[in-house]
């Protein structure tokens, strides 16, 4: 980094300033694509960090876990991060990522990506993988709107927030994304918000050695456009909101964890149980049925 | 490199034009099939289905054409060499990843059995009017490379060439067959695994810190690709972007990455070139076509050249990258071009396009559900004799 010095033309004395510190996870990092686009007070950047120590914690060796992202703000994340990482297409990140994990089998494969393109425009992949039982971590950063297109309602917007498609407020039923995912079939189902960085961690951690389809919603702040349209202040005070109103309950039914607007937060480890996933399940199957003709796809040398 | 002997099914086949695709594409060393059933393609997706497992391939049947179309650029990018499957209605869909994958520089095939639109159109029944979509359908400036085989031993024959020119150019090859070749059951002769070319992928070998996904140098080269899972930590993006893969978004940058990925193809046209022609050197017109269309267009030149006419064929094999220096040389030795083929004018456009003036061309159009009647494409060729 650069040491911030005065222009030539000023007569103003900068004080010296120590080296700066070097990004503590620096090694996970694209530091020369720094700064990143998001905005201050912004809750991507906490899950990011949150994902790269659920990484360190797992004991994944890093070289065979590629992420993918879709498009829009969280969409970014995945440029960002030195491992294998792949910016696909709006919506489509989830069957980008299918078809990587079945190409290599050897990697793990997560997606990080935003609810519009997770739960809208690719709500249909998210179910089918999840039916699939397809070896995926999806963590959807949840900030209730369209942000990089400034801030359009979409299908987790609360009902009456503001949204600037929705200008007298949001009148559709939105989406709770951990009962859907759990009714699809996701074997390991979580929501935490930005502010729960720790468990966040631990969740990530334990999603991503999870076989077969695993999902964390991280609810995070939009400050720039969420929370200013709907006068909530900054992503500070979204924190404290988070702070004051979240309420951990691990094993909550998730039929009964919607999310109102401004109201109670219910966060927690909803799910976390065994079912076979798709590729142990497919190759015992087609064993099973073709015996010595079967032979099972091991990925290209 | 020779075909793996353990996709190669060596012997003479009696099957139909898609089933051969299917052959093709596992003697070309295919192991990842994602695909969305439609008629009239879905067998190719069948013999797949059944083949894959005992040759070590993957097959999935996605919940639909976009998301296969993402799962091959996905697949493609953790080793295998990978194709999918569809008809009209599921092309169209596939267009926004089939931009992805032009510029993620992606090699793969994209089977498209032609039928009639738009829309659901005639599900059934034969078209070749998707030339155009195959060519520019996605957003954006790029070019594409598009073969049309005309019986079920070209099926097997050009899917292995499809895959060889995919991965020669980091490309995605559209395998534009129609209904009446796809669903044509002929003898088809599969020769043993040493007696087939392969293209396989062209893996960086170098050092770690060297590597760069993309070369926009200009001097022509492809750069080589890597598997995910290999420790490079690659950075791939749909943005515009650099040769090390980073989004890079401004005018400068758009500019070296589109040009890189229009020229690869057009300044190789004619490298990829693949055509037959015959009875060329005295004609007077030349009768142009591809698919069956060319097969129809055979009954008309035998009838006509009987009458003494001077006509002569070019059957187009690669029809995109469009072979527009051939066609102008042409067209100052020639009267006339005649353009059949299964749609209302797509090729013939391209066609008078280059003729430019030289020559006429008249177009023979036909709105699909059936092949042309021999007749209507030699009254065709007597008029361009006049």
């Amino acid at each position: 980094m650069n040491k911030i010095t005065a222009p030539a033309t000023s007569t103003l004395k900068v004080p010296e300033s120590p080296e700066p510190l070097e990004h503590p996870m620096k090694d996970y990092l694209r530091t020369e694509r720094f700064p990143h686009i998001w905005c201050s007070t912004c809750g991507i950047g906490t899950v990011l960090t949150a994902f790269i120590a659920g990484l360190q914690k797992s004991g994944l060796d890093r070289d065979k876990v590629a992420v993918v992202s879709g498009i829009g703000c969280s969409g970014r994340a995945a440029g960002y991060l030195r491992l294998d990482s792949f910016h696909s297409t709006h919506g489509r990140a989830i069957p980008f990522a299918t078809g990587l994990a079945l190409g290599n089998p050897e990697l793990k494969v997560a997606i990080i990506s935003g609810d519009g393109d997770i739960a809208a425009i690719g709500g249909n992949h998210f179910i089918h993988a999840a039916r699939r039982n397809m070896n995926l971590t999806v963590i959807c950063i949840n900030n209730f709107n369209y942000a990089m297109t400034g801030g359009q309602a979409g299908p987790t917007t609360p009902q009456e927030a503001n949204a600037s498609t929705a200008p007298y407020g949001a009148y559709e039923y939105p989406f709770n994304l951990p009962y859907l995912a759990e009714s699809c079939g996701a074997v390991y189902v979580a929501r935490w918000t930005s502010l729960h960085v720790r468990r966040a961690t631990k969740a990530i951690a334990e999603a991503l050695v999870k076989p077969g389809f695993s999902f964390i919603e991280v609810i995070a702040p939009c400050p720039t456009l969420y929370a200013r349209r709907n006068r909530l202040g900054t992503g500070l005070d979204l924190m404290r909101f988070y702070h004051d109103t979240a309420k951990i309950q691990h094993g909550a039914n998730t039929k009964d964890i919607d999310i109102e607007y401004q109201k109670e937060i219910i966060v927690g480890k909803f799910v976390d149980k065994d079912k076979t996933d798709f590729f142990t399940n497919r190759n015992s199957f087609l064993q099973n049925k073709l015996g010595d003709k079967y032979i099972p796809y091991k990925g290209t040398k | 490199m020779k075909a793996d002997p353990i996709g190669v099914a060596t012997g003479n086949h009696f099957i139909d034009g898609d089933h051969a695709c299917g052959e093709g594409a596992i003697a070309a060393g295919c192991r990842f099939l994602a695909g969305y059933p439609i008629t009239p393609s879905t067998e190719v997706a069948e013999r797949i289905a059944e083949r894959f497992p005992k040759v070590g391939g993957m097959f999935i049947q996605m919940e639909d054409e976009i998301a296969s179309m993402a799962a091959i650029i996905g697949a493609a990018w953790g080793g295998p060499k990978v194709m999918t499957v569809t008809s009209g209605p599921g092309f169209s869909l596939m267009m926004e990843n089939i931009g992805l994958a032009v510029m993620l520089e992606t090699p793969c095939v994209v089977v498209n059995v032609q039928r009639g639109g738009p829309s659901t159109g005639l599900p059934p029944l034969t078209a070749q009017a998707d030339m155009m979509q195959a060519r520019w359908g996605s957003h954006g400036d790029y070019e594409i490379i598009a073969l049309c085989p005309n019986s079920p031993q070209e099926c097997f024959d050009l899917t292995i060439t499809a895959f060889n020119l995919a991965e020669t150019w980091r490309v995605p090859v559209m395998f534009m067959m129609d209904e009446c070749v796809g669903h044509m059951t002929e003898k088809v002769v599969i020769p043993e695994a040493d007696q087939i070319e392969i293209v396989p992928r062209n893996f960086y070998k170098g050092k770690k810190e060297d590597y760069r996904p993309f070369n926009f140098s200009g001097s022509g080269e492809i750069a080589p690709m890597i598997k995910a899972g290999e420790g490079y930590n690659i950075h791939i993006t749909g943005l515009t972007h650099d040769e090390r893969g980073y989004p890079a978004l401004d005018a400068e940058a758009q500019d070296k990455n589109v040009r890189h990925l229009v020229d690869k193809i057009l300044k190789n046209e004619e490298k990829i070139r693949l055509l037959e022609e015959d009875q060329i050197d005295d004609a007077e017109v030349i009768v142009i076509s591809y698919g069956i269309t060319s097969r129809v267009s055979q009954k008309a030149v035998q009838d006509a050249r009987a009458a003494g006419i001077k006509v002569g064929t070019i059957r187009l094999i690669v029809v995109w990258p469009f072979p527009e220096k051939l066609i102008r040389k042409l067209a100052s030795k020639v009267k006339a071009f005649i353009v059949p083929e299964i749609n209302l004018g797509q090729i013939s456009l391209e066609v008078e396009r280059y003729a430019a003036g030289k020559a006429i061309t008249i177009h023979v159009p036909h709105a699909g559900g059936w092949v042309h009647d021999p007749n209507d494409i030699l009254k065709a060729i007597k008029k361009g004799v006049k």
